[in-house]
């Protein structure tokens, strides 16, 4: 599902005329640009993948220098595919992989080290320390954030820890910290020469050094993680104009929009109302609730997090809940246990039974995440019998990514009180008909594909365009969703609360297999 | 009817041959096992090796099995896999031209509806994933019965019913609209499955040049239609979205 090709969009009939938005996708594995017409639809596409670091176990990095290239090269690409020049797009807007960490000379431009990507695990031991004998939690009511090795501060402090030098050069001034959002617009906006220092609330909600309710750094966290406040950019709405592309054939175009990944899909969807939710299906899935203007606190193993601020508005804020195995489950299927040999087939050998005869699968691969969080627990095939055959366990497999949906929304409800009127989905799996069925069944929701598929792209755009009047308000923004297709639940409720309970026991059977953490 | 072709029946020998426990055999060898005069063997093994079927390996000479058998195992394209190479498109037919969006394969004697993108405006659609449309009035069902000689066979046996007075349903007048589909390279349905609507459709083809689906719009017939004929507007657009498909299955052009 991740194998889905969206790549060759570039050839995409150009009967729109300009004016055009440009966004910039700076994700884990690529780089892409994207210029999207007055409607939203796509006109051109470029995209180019980057080295993934490998050092040690558990360790992953990039190399910012050789993104910022890949970044150069797509906008160009982009641009000269779609036959057009800088006067012809009013806006340029980024979107990113969050939480990956670079640090650079700020006379130079030159990263003092590689990046360090969100899913390093190098800092789980700095983390236990800074938790003390509070724990995880320490910083939750400010941040929203359990104290983990995904998020950025911990990583800042790891590398003023590693790097020779490098803590007295920082304290001195002569070094920036950025998230991907900010080395990118620093670079694109003169860099050296002029380049502007900016990260927006949504990328500051993932550093675990932003105060929620302030929206600033907080300064007893930076003085309890021992970071310089001189390193860290200026925290600005996620659309608002913060300089001029100095640079690449959009020279002279407003950069006018910054938004991490999730949080560009949750606006791409255009979910602008409380209650409005979106579920990316990918290798891990992402599902944002929009909370508003209320910062809900959650309880059931959810992350409190900016959804987006659109200029000098009130903040929108969201409730984060991720799924780790769902696309890499079908991998499994197909690599590991070479049962299919396309992802997409795993809906065929799926749909070849009724049922999933009785067999349940936890994918608990590396623990229990949402709503759980047990690190113990080690994946499950439950309910084996002679009569399972390989189409039940392609079965269980959709039904696994679905189960998993139906408990992150649970916590949202039961965090937010707010209930779900229906699920906006987007992502590779959403191709996969008789999963999106089950996730409608599963959930008792109605569950909504729309019709532009580079969602996450498109938020970033939106968030541009809205910041140079491009389009006037996020009303104008709505009236561009297009329903593509509409799965409504067609399931017996007495027969999903039976299968629920059954997932449940099977979820139960997982925890407590490895004997002790470490 | 005449009797089996015996070069035939040899060369598929042969291949079982080299199928089988060896499987890579030099010339001498596989004339022994077969029974054959070397010069056969050798005229049979090169025949199967210039249509891909059989190697010769550079250094020793043996011969074995060639890439061309796996392809021809591996031909059968799972309908999900191409529902996911075609979303994109699919979705981007369906905003230009403002219309819903069908793809359809051969299935049970009818067109299986393997993907469908509602139109992009607000009103309530039903999902129709899974619905088996005629081979006989469709577009979807022209296209194919008119690319693929399986469902042209199909077509031609069903019992061919009116849905509505401007179906065709006599044999003759049906091998006319099928050739008139190959000529120009679509078909059109112009209220003859569904009052009031129409539609308009294209081949879908693999690597291998075959015909494995149709693409098609359907709307209502004063949106499809001008004096009486499709708007050319939207065949072009059908047609690149049947092309842009092709070619992520791995499709050229020529």
């Amino acid at each position: 599902m991740t194998d889905v090709n969206t790549t060759d969009a570039n050839t995409t009939d150009a009967h729109s005329s300009g004016p055009f938005i440009a966004a910039i996708d700076q994700g884990t594995t690529s780089s892409r640009c994207i210029v999207f017409d007055r409607d939203g639809r796509i006109v051109s596409v470029d995209q180019q993948e980057h080295a993934q670091i490998f050092p040690k176990p558990g360790w992953v990095e990039h190399d910012a220098s050789e993104i910022w290239t890949r970044v150069q090269s797509v906008v160009d690409g982009a641009i000269s595919k779609a036959n057009i020049t800088a006067d012809d797009i009013k806006a340029i807007g980024i979107t990113n992989q969050r939480e990956t960490t670079v640090l650079w000379d700020k006379a130079t431009g030159e990263p003092v080290h590689n990046a360090i990507v969100w899913q390093d695990t190098r800092t789980d031991a700095l983390c236990r320390e800074f938790g003390r004998n509070v724990g995880q939690d320490r910083f939750r009511r400010e941040t929203g954030l359990p104290l983990a090795s995904y998020f950025a501060g911990p990583k800042i402090r790891w590398l003023l820890d590693n790097v020779e030098g490098l803590r007295e050069r920082a304290e001195r001034g002569e070094i920036l910290f950025g998230t991907m959002d900010s080395w990118v617009i620093w670079n694109l906006t003169g860099g050296p020469d002029g380049g502007v220092h900016v990260t927006d609330v949504t990328n500051a909600s993932r550093t675990l050094l932003m105060n929620l309710h302030t929206l600033d750094w907080d300064d007893k966290i930076l003085a309890s993680l021992d970071i310089p406040k001189q390193l860290l950019p200026q925290i600005r709405s996620s659309a608002e104009v913060y300089g001029t592309a100095a640079c690449t054939l959009a020279a002279g175009v407003p950069v006018a929009s910054a938004l991490g990944d999730q949080q560009a899909a949750l606006f791409g969807q255009t979910c602008f109302s409380e209650g409005e939710a979106k579920s990316t299906y990918g290798t891990g899935t992402f599902i944002l609730l929009n909370t508003g203007g209320q910062i809900v606190n959650s309880y059931s193993g959810l992350i409190t997090t900016v959804g987006y601020r659109i200029g000098d508005q009130a903040p929108v804020y969201a409730l984060e809940g991720s799924i780790a195995v769902t696309g890499s489950l079908v991998q499994w299927m197909r690599d590991q246990m070479g049962l299919i040999k396309s992802a997409a087939e795993i809906e065929t050998l799926a749909s070849s039974v009724e049922d999933n005869g009785g067999a349940y699968f936890v994918p608990a691969f590396s623990g229990l995440f949402a709503p759980y969080w047990r690190s113990d627990a080690r994946g499950v095939i439950a309910g084996l019998t002679r009569y399972v055959t390989k189409g039940h366990l392609a079965r269980a497999v959709l039904e696994a990514t679905a189960w998993q949906t139906r408990e992150v929304v649970d916590a949202m409800q039961k965090d937010s009180g707010v209930e779900l009127a229906a699920v906006k989905v987007d992502g590779g799996m959403t191709s996969n008909n008789l999963l999106m069925q089950t996730v409608a069944d599963f959930v008792d929701a109605p569950v909504v594909r729309p019709m532009v598929a580079e969602t996450t792209c498109l938020g970033a755009a939106y968030a541009a365009g809205l910041a140079v009047g491009f389009w006037p308000d996020t009303e104008a923004l709505r009236a561009n969703w297009r329903r593509a297709a509409e799965w409504t639940p067609d399931m017996d409720a007495a027969a999903r609360d039976r299968e629920y309970k059954n997932w449940l026991k099977a979820v139960e059977r997982t925890m407590g297999w490895l004997d002790e953490e470490n | 009817m005449p009797g089996p072709i015996q070069s035939l029946t040899r060369a598929a020998a042969v291949l079982r041959l080299l199928a089988g426990g060896e499987r890579r055999l030099g010339l001498s060898e596989v004339a022994a096992s077969l029974g054959l005069a070397k010069g056969t063997a050798h005229g049979i093994l090169r025949t199967l090796q210039q249509e891909g079927f059989v190697e010769q390996d550079t250094v020793s000479g043996k011969y074995q099995l060639g890439a061309e058998l796996l392809r021809l195992g591996n031909s059968y394209l799972d309908v999900h896999e191409l529902r996911a190479r075609a979303l994109v498109w699919a979705d981007d037919l369906a905003r230009a031209s403002g219309e819903s969006v069908y793809i359809g394969v051969l299935h049970h004697k009818g067109v299986l509806i393997v993907h469908h993108v509602f139109r992009p405006d607000d009103s309530r659609q039903v999902l129709e994933v899974g619905a088996m449309h005629p081979l006989h009035s469709t577009a979807l069902g022209k296209v194919l019965s008119a690319f693929d000689p399986v469902a042209h066979n199909e077509a031609m046996d069903v019992e061919r019913t009116a849905f509505t007075h401007r179906t065709v349903v006599e044999a003759d007048a049906f091998e006319k609209v099928l050739e008139d589909t190959r000529s120009r390279g679509w078909a059109s349905d112009m209220e003859e499955t569904w009052e009031g609507l129409a539609s308009v459709a294209a081949p879908i083809h693999d690597r291998r040049r075959m015909p494995v689906g149709a693409v098609g719009l359907t709307g209502a017939v004063e949106r499809v239609c001008e004096e009486g004929e499709v708007r050319s507007r939207l065949v072009a657009s059908v047609r690149d979205a049947a092309r842009s498909i092709s070619r992520d299955l791995g499709s050229s052009p020529f």
